[in-house]
């Protein structure tokens, strides 16, 4: 039996539209530390291998292509990486990864930024690179010419991720030398220019932040963000709705040079009773007055049979999930207390943390710097 | 003789990053990188209780002919990062970041304060500054687009763009009333639209009203369009000038430009940068003092420094021998890039006949006239002696009190929290619990109202 991996996925009160709404939501702290530490202490108690904080850089809205009045649902979101951050010393085993938008941000900011959540973490740093093709969000950056062409947006994603790679890498690891008899306090010989030049952006390096605990935090992207290089990406977050897609997804997906996750992603509502469950899916969407459009497969059933189809999905080749719980009070528990002591007792997931990093716990190996492996050959 | 009430002093502690004042080659020196550091030297300066503490920012790596520099400390990790993981180890420290208007945009950075506002529970502070120059831009999307006489122009633009983002919520607009499914009082919150110069932009602000409405505002230039701009828009001053005469020209300078903007003097402070060399007699502090000085300007430091001014390649001098006979070159200085300081020099051929006539005067070597012109320390002595400098500066109008940048990192703020902070608790001079929880309440600034959106229309423009 293959081990498999899980993540959750962070954002709101849940990813019901009426989860805020439920008992124990506690929608009025959305806005402070202490429910997204509570949170993240959950998840960690149940060993699992990250979480995903959502964000972007506009208000939440239901409509597709502009932003709505709405006014009974969540609106409002604190910045992913800080809130990350925040958490990052309240915790100790558990992955933590922030999504960020490439479409309006600095590649030099945001590789200082996931570098020092590396730091502040130990070693338990990722990002989840996110593009926006959303005209109202652009003008939030006064980049009026919007909307630009999906391609060109995830070259210029997969751009910035070359970028924020390149800069984690500009500074070998034993760069700081200290070196009191000559005076000199680094090996600039061990700092790099990283050159970048590109259609949207160049970049010049070196980092201002030296290389952080994991050589390389853990880049993570939904297919196709970075399509022009997948290669770029740690791990891949897919959408498969069933066991075919699923096996399309893992097959359509050959891990290429570099990519070594793919993560099946699955909203659930989880109950001890199965029609329980989906009893209490249809009142939320009732109380949500539609039934909520997912890009996701949402299961409501049992533990145990979503253990089952999470059994079953791995053995296509997906390597893990991100779960999205739908009601974060209920199904995050749901998770961490019932669905992983049953992966457990079927041998499937770890029953302690193994390793003390991110990639540690993936299985992923801390990659050799590109430069220092360059001075070495040349 | 009438009594003027004691001023109450304000301090802060200054994390250095890339400089030139921390001796990383003493064993006591730690990492300035790893969290652990950061950690120490905040809880030190919470438990001393002091307001806030402070970190500077830097976009690209200094060089000095054509070459990464490689004498100083060098790197640092993300301001905004490790502020808020520092808000999870302290509970009532001030979190202030210093964060760039040129190489940033407003609705990201509005968020990222707001946010860490929100983390913090009211302690988070920007100090906006306005580096410009080509040399840091090649690290950014817009490259160096800013000609230096609009640095100030978008910075104003930015910091009123920034403000009406952080107003455009009331804070009274989240109910989250599970009941009546009323998440939202009114469906336009967050809403703003802004066109000017700079910044043309409109939509809606995704962070609800954070603890202390906007965070506290500090400034950090210096030149007459640096004062103005902190006199119309700044909470604090991150100040230059700490000795008792620059002080007070300084301090009368700024305070006396509010009333134009229909400020009180109480609604700017003055903190300017301090170092200390603390001993238990004054005699030892001095030695201190001079030993620090001879660690942070070695022979090759004193050369590189002097390349500042002469704006030419100094490696051939000796550093325990005289100046250069040379006059400096007049061109544009290319020689040190990424360094504030070498603007401080506007007339270098002065600046090096000055200096000459000093090294002959007192029979100085390139290493010992640096030592005597570049940065002294600010307060050298006992205990005793140094809460009574800082009192008497305070109290005669030269700054309302001082952001400490210890030579030594993470431990260096230590002896200081232990020894001159209780004397300065004594003379009731410095608070000896926090009185409120947020950094507006330890700077006793009031929170600002919410500026009405027909009101911030008109001020936008
Ligand atoms: C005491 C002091 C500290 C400063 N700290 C920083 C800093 O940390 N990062 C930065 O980019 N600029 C810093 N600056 C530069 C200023 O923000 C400003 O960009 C520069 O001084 C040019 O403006 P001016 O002509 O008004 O002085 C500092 C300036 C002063 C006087």
């Amino acid at each position: 039996m293959s081990e498999l991996h899980l993540a959750v996925a962070l954002d709101g009160a849940g990813w019901h539209p009426a989860a805020w709404r439920e008992p124990g939501a506690r929608p009025a702290e959305l806005f402070t530390a202490r429910y997204w530490a509570d949170v993240v202490a959950e998840a960690e108690a149940g060993l699992l291998d990250f979480v995903t904080f959502e964000d972007g850089l506009a208000l939440q809205s239901s409509a597709a292509a502009e932003p709505d009045a709405r006014t009974d649902r969540v609106r409002g979101r604190l910045d992913a990486v800080l809130t990350a951050a925040r958490i990052a010393p309240l915790t100790r085993h558990i992955g933590l990864v922030p999504s960020v938008t490439a479409t309006h941000t600095e590649p030099f900011h945001i590789s200082k930024a996931i570098a020092t959540l590396d730091y502040v973490s130990r070693g338990r740093a990722g990002l989840r690179v996110q593009t926006s093709g959303l005209p109202y969000e652009a003008r939030h950056f006064g980049r009026r010419e919007f909307p630009a062409p999906v391609g060109e947006l995830a070259e210029e994603a997969a751009d910035h991720v070359e970028v924020v790679r390149r800069l984690w890498d500009s500074w070998e690891d034993d760069a700081e030398i200290r070196d009191v008899a000559t005076g000199r306090f680094v090996d600039r010989d061990k700092l790099h220019y990283i050159d970048f030049e590109g259609p949207h952006f160049s970049v010049r390096g070196p980092s201002i932040t030296p290389r952080p605990p994991q050589g390389q935090p853990l880049v993570t992207a939904s297919a196709g963000t970075v399509a022009p290089r997948a290669a770029l990406v740690d791990l891949v977050y897919v959408t498969p709705r069933d066991l075919d897609e699923a096996r399309a997804a893992a097959a359509v997906l050959p891990p290429p040079p570099g990519l070594r996750h793919v993560f099946a992603d699955l909203t659930v509502f989880l109950d001890e009773d199965g029609p329980a469950a989906a009893a209490r899916r249809d009142r939320l969407d009732r109380v949500a007055g539609a039934p909520t459009p997912t890009d996701a497969a949402t299961f409501s059933g049992t533990p145990a049979e979503l253990a089952d189809l999470l059994q079953e999905w791995r053995e296509t080749g997906l390597t893990g999930f991100r779960l999205r719980p739908g009601v974060m009070a209920h199904d995050l528990p749901a998770i961490t207390r019932r669905l992983v002591p049953e992966l457990q007792r079927r041998g499937v997931f770890r029953s302690t943390y193994e390793a003390s990093s991110l990639r540690g716990l993936l299985g992923l190996e801390r990659p050799a710097n590109r430069y220092a492996a360059a001075a070495l050959t040349a | 003789m009438s009594t003027k009430p004691l001023k109450q002093i304000h301090l802060a502690a200054h994390f250095p990053g890339v400089n030139n004042t921390t001796v990383w080659s003493d064993p006591a020196a730690g990492s300035h990188i790893e969290f652990d550091s950061f950690v120490r030297f905040a809880q030190t300066a919470e438990r001393a209780k002091f307001d806030f503490l402070f970190l500077a920012e830097g976009l690209r790596l200094r060089e000095q002919g054509g070459k990464i520099y490689d004498l100083d400390v060098v790197g640092r990790p993300d301001t905004f990062t490790v502020l808020a993981a520092l808000a999870a180890v302290t509970e009532h420290l001030g979190l202030t970041g210093t964060i760039n208007s040129t190489f940033n945009e407003p609705y990201e950075v509005a968020r990222q304060f707001a946010s860490l506002d929100h983390l913090s529970e009211g302690r988070a502070a920007w100090n906006v500054v306005t580096s410009w120059d080509a040399f840091t831009g090649e690290n950014f999307r817009r490259g160096g687009f800013l000609p230096r006489e609009d640095r100030y122009t978008r910075a104003r633009e930015f910091l009123a763009t920034a403000t009406e983002l952080f107003d455009s919520w009331d804070g009274t607009e989240v109910t989250a009333d599970p009941v009546s499914g009323t998440f939202l009082r009114d469906a336009r919150a967050g809403a703003f639209a802004h066109q000017g110069r700079h910044f043309d932009i409109e939509g809606r602000f995704n962070v609800p009203r954070s603890p202390q409405g906007r965070p506290v505002v500090f400034q950090a230039g210096d030149s007459d369009e640096g004062r103005e701009f902190a006199a119309a828009s700044a909470d604090a001053i991150f100040g230059r000038y700490a000795t008792l005469e620059e002080g007070r020209e300084f301090y009368a300078d700024v305070k006396g430009r509010l009333p134009r903007y229909g400020r009180r003097p109480e609604e700017l402070l003055i903190l300017p940068a301090a170092t200390f060399a603390l001993a238990d007699t004054d005699a030892q502090a001095r030695e201190l003092a001079h030993e620090v000085r001879r660690s942070q300007v070695s022979g090759a430091t004193a050369i590189k420094y002097l390349e500042h001014v002469w704006n030419r390649d100094l490696s051939g001098y000796d550093p325990d021998g005289p100046l250069p006979d040379v006059d400096p070159d007049p061109g544009e200085n290319t020689i040190a890039l990424g360094r504030a300081s070498v603007r401080q020099f506007r007339d270098p051929l002065a600046t090096a006949r000055q200096w000459r006539e000093l090294a002959e005067a007192k029979n100085l070597s390139i290493r010992e006239l640096v030592i005597a012109t570049t940065a002294k320390q600010t307060f050298v002595g006992s205990p005793a002696t140094v809460a009574e400098s800082i009192n008497s500066l305070v109290q005669a109008d030269a700054a309302d009190g001082f952001i400490l940048v210890p030579h030594i990192t993470p431990d260096g703020l230590e002896g200081f929290a232990d020894t001159v902070v209780p004397l300065l608790q004594e003379r009731g001079v410095f608070r000896s619990e926090y009185t409120g929880t947020t950094l507006r309440d330890h700077l006793g600034l009031d929170v600002p109202a919410v500026r009405p959106a027909g009101e911030r229309q008109a001020t936008a423009s």
